[in-house]
């Protein structure tokens, strides 16, 4: 199975580089664009008997190491 | 009394903190190599000092968090051992769940390198009793992660318990309540940004720094 993991700080936690390419962007004329985040995907293979097996085994990683719950929220992909 | 420093792949005040505690305690101290499974017999003070642990790869401190070491350093800290995370160690406290919070970029987005006056806002800890009387500290800020936050809850349940223990003058980095320092509920695990092994002898511009490591063993 590949899983992704995308995780990002969760809303209302500041997101200073979200807030610093929103800057830019709005600098290079996009100004309509808002609410800019940035996060990280992280992905690999593993060798999970199906995709519900893998996703819970997938979130237990993202509690103990992929994600720092205290701020950050995480959404996985299993296929 | 004996120190014990951890040093993770990327550290890089693991010497600094061994010549400040020696220098301002007098006590021996073993640098301990974060893949070992077991600490010294007979720490009375573990330091887990600051830099670059693991590259900062993935979120500060969250690899360091999970190196073998760290097993018997929390048994330690749950044995009542003295333990100070500085900077990245503080980042690695937070990271292990030793201490409430985390730490996010700055709110700048600059790395803050620069001394810093700090309130002690609770000298009743054993790290701060050496400073009782005195309200004001210097110490040296060197971070680009040294926003601290917590949730409004956490927030409002360490004031309120007193776990806040230095708080910054003018604030350097968007940190929540302008907290600089904090101890978890026993009272034996602290974290803080500010360095007080870059503040232990007057040469330094802060001889502060060395009251900490004085403190934190005259209870050990």
């Amino acid at each position: 199975m590949r899983a992704k993991v995308h995780v990002f700080l969760k809303p209302g936690v500041l997101d200073v580089q979200g807030k610093a390419v929103e800057a830019a962007l709005h600098g290079l004329g996009w100004g309509d664009v808002e609410g800019v985040r940035v996060g990280k995907t992280i992905e690999f293979d593993f060798k999970g008997a199906d995709a519900a097996e893998t996703e819970s085994q997938v979130k237990a990683m993202c509690e103990k190491l992929l994600a720092n719950t205290v701020i950050e929220s995480y959404r996985v992909e299993v296929a | 009394m004996k120190a014990a420093v951890i040093v993770f792949p990327g550290s890089n005040c693991d010497r600094d903190c061994k010549v400040a505690i020696e220098r301002s305690t007098g006590a021996s101290v073993d640098m301990v190599w974060h893949g070992d499974t077991a600490l010294p017999h007979g720490i009375d003070l573990i330091v887990l000092p600051g830099g670059f642990s693991y590259g900062d790869y993935l979120r500060c401190g969250a690899m360091a968090a999970l190196s073998p070491i760290m097993n018997d350093v929390k048994l330690a800290a749950e044995r009542g051992v003295a333990t100070v995370g500085i900077c990245n160690g503080f980042q690695i406290l937070c990271e292990a769940g030793m201490l409430p919070g985390a730490l996010l970029r700055n709110e700048a987005l600059k790395y803050v390198c620069k001394p810093v006056e700090l309130e002690v806002t609770n000298a009743q800890t054993r790290f701060t009793a050496g400073y009782a009387g005195r309200r004001e500290v210097t110490m040296t800020v060197g971070n680009g992660e040294g926003n601290f936050f917590a949730d409004p809850e956490t927030l409002a349940r360490i004031e309120g318990e007193g776990q806040v223990v230095f708080r910054y003058k003018d604030n350097p980095n968007g940190s929540a309540h302008a907290i600089a320092g904090v101890v978890n509920a026993r009272g034996n695990v602290l974290g803080l940004m500010p360095h007080p092994d870059r503040a232990f002898e007057p040469e330094l511009g802060s001889a502060d720094g060395a009251i900490l490591f004085q403190s934190a063993l005259a209870s050990a």
